[in-house]
């Protein structure tokens, strides 16, 4: 399929936006070429998962864009740094990596976008409009999006998010177009353990579609009406940790799928999975990787970041006793001013809460090393936590990992 | 006795040579590839151990993370990276791997989608030849 370009396309590649936009446009021709996309579109806005430090060619990329002049040209917002800029002191990395790590992120903001340095972007003032044509990296926040809001992104990463957000525009393939929005995968839920929470019925569900949907957008029966907006972050950030999930319906629940005929486009669907409660029994169980009981270095919540809800049902359960093992709560730096407009903050230090801010637990080097097992209640977070930190995690619901801190052991609730 | 030639479509651009070496699965650069040595580090790969440092790497198809285009762009940085990618499949995450290191680094990795019937011919060879240009490339076998 040859590709399309439009006068803007043009006038972008030659450089009449600028050297960034064009070394930008460059690359998207490439991109577009590569995965078959007849044209580009405009886009809204972007979410730019680029200021985690890995090595050098991402800071040059970056620093690249600045020497060239260039600017963002819808609004960006900027996903997780490797360094947390308002507790830059709880960093216990190299100071190599620190620096180019704030390096990253201040060359992005140059760029113009937004320092909001979070993986909820959804959960800010940044929040898409249903139908809204985006392109954003991190894939919870792709995966909330797509589903829960009915915006539109394919599931962009490494200097592609990037220079979208530099011309504005992104390849007219995948999940921007109607017809590859509708649900191949029926998944449903038959029967639920009695004694199970919303929050961990959503992290099972989430881990399994994962697992078992492939690159099939599912459409989820079952699932209760009363599941909040949290526990539906929840549920597309497992599924996008242990699959490939960039789109998921509940039916009767997300805006795409008011009935199972419309999520499926009239289609029948091409897979059928049914879950029962031994199923998601199991797929809880297989995120802890140490028996209950297990001695406890420190709990880690807010994968992705805590909202101002998350933060109002946790309070309540941090009276009495003071936990023997740290809490880490991730959090954006917009939802960290709130806590403190709140009066928040305070009671949660008293508690033994650690806020980080602009980072999370599990991609940085933020707890002391040998720390021990790690419990939360994040299915991403047990999902990637032990490769990325080598450590040992239990998985729970928020009740357990707060019973569990103030015991220092894995308790089940 | 001329080598045969083979076409293929270019990618990328850029013209190298070198040893070949074929990977019998896709590989996530993302995971998979240390960038700073070149050897794969993907444990469940039939190729695991291996070096892509400047061979003529065979890879049918691409998989896993975007951030595999980073790890790409790094090794070649480091000199650690393939000296040409040949594929069966268009793959986005490799080719925009390749695209900024030639941005950066003027570090030319040519990337080439081959054809199926020639994939066992090309992989026979001790080393190739790519040269792949704007209006198609072509891949013959070194001496």
């Amino acid at each position: 399929m040859s590709l399309d370009l439009s006068p803007l396309d043009r006038e972008l590649l030659r450089g009449a936006h600028g050297g960034g936009a064009a070394f930008a446009m460059r690359l998207l021709v490439r991109f577009a070429e590569a995965v078959d996309a007849p044209a580009f579109i405009d886009i809204e806005g972007s979410h730019v998962d680029g200021c985690l430090y890995h090595g050098r060619a991402s800071l040059d990329f970056a620093e690249r864009m600045v020497d060239l002049g260039g600017k963002v040209r819808v609004p960006t917002t900027l996903n997780v740094g490797s360094v947390d800029l308002i507790h830059p002191e709880l960093f216990r990395g190299t100071k190599e990596h620190a620096e180019n790590g704030v390096k990253l992120m201040r060359a992005h903001l140059e760029l113009g976008c937004a320092p909001t340095f979070t993986c909820a972007p959804y959960q800010s003032v940044f929040r898409p409009r249903f139908g809204a044509q985006i392109a954003w990296g991190e894939s919870n926040a792709i995966a909330f999006a797509n589903s829960v809001i009915g915006a539109r992104t394919n599931r962009y990463g490494d200097f592609i998010d990037l220079s979208c957000a530099m011309t504005g525009r992104a390849p007219a393939y995948g999940l921007h177009l109607t017809e590859n929005r509708v649900a191949r995968a029926l998944v449903e839920i038959a029967s639920i353990p009695d004694e199970w929470d919303l929050e961990r019925l959503a992290v099972a569900v989430g881990h399994t579609i994962g697992r078992r949907c492939g690159g099939l957008v599912p459409a989820i029966v079952g699932l209760p009406s009363e599941v909040s907006e949290d526990d539906l972050k929840a549920l597309g950030a497992a599924a996008a940790s242990s699959g490939a999930v960039a789109l998921f319906h509940v039916v009767g629940l997300t805006p795409e799928a008011p009935d199972l005929e419309t999520a499926c486009g009239g289609r029948a669907p091409e897979l059928r999975v049914e879950l029962t409660a031994e199923d998601l029994r199991e797929a809880a169980r297989s995120l802890s990787s140490v028996a209950d009981g297990a001695p406890l270095g420190a709990v880690s919540l807010g994968t992705p970041h805590f909202s101002l809800a998350e933060f109002a049902r946790l309070m309540p359960m941090l009276g009495g006793v003071r936990p023997v093992a740290d809490i880490f709560v991730n959090c954006s730096r917009a939802t960290l001013d709130e806590l403190r407009k709140r009066g928040w903050e305070e009671p949660l230090r008293a508690a033994r809460v650690t806020l980080i801010a602009d980072t999370c637990v599990y991609v940085s080097a933020l707890m002391r090393p040998g720390v021990g097992t790690i419990m939360t209640n994040s299915g991403k977070c047990a999902y990637y936590a032990p490769g990325n930190l080598g450590v040992e995690v239990a998985y729970g619901s928020l009740a357990e990992c707060v019973a569990s801190a103030r015991v220092g052991r894995v308790v089940r609730l | 006795m001329n080598a045969p030639t083979f076409d293929a479509v270019t990618l990328v651009p850029g013209a190298a040579s070198g040893p070949v070496l074929k990977l019998d699965e896709p590989l996530s650069f993302w995971g998979g590839l240390d960038s700073a040595t070149g050897t794969i580090i993907d444990r469940s790969h039939p190729q695991a151990g291996a070096n892509v440092a400047g061979a003529m790497l065979m890879m049918p198809a691409g998989r896993g993370s975007s951030s595999g285009s980073a790890t790409l762009a790094e090794a070649l940085r480091l000199g650690c990276g393939p000296a040409a990618i040949l594929m069966l499949e268009r793959d986005a995450i490799v080719v925009v791997g390749a695209m900024v290191a030639a941005e950066l680094y003027r570090l030319a990795c040519p990337v080439v989608l081959a054809n199926e019937r020639d994939w066992k011919t090309l992989a026979a060879a001790a080393s190739l030849v790519v040269e792949a240009g704007p209006n198609g490339a072509s891949i013959s076998a070194g001496l």
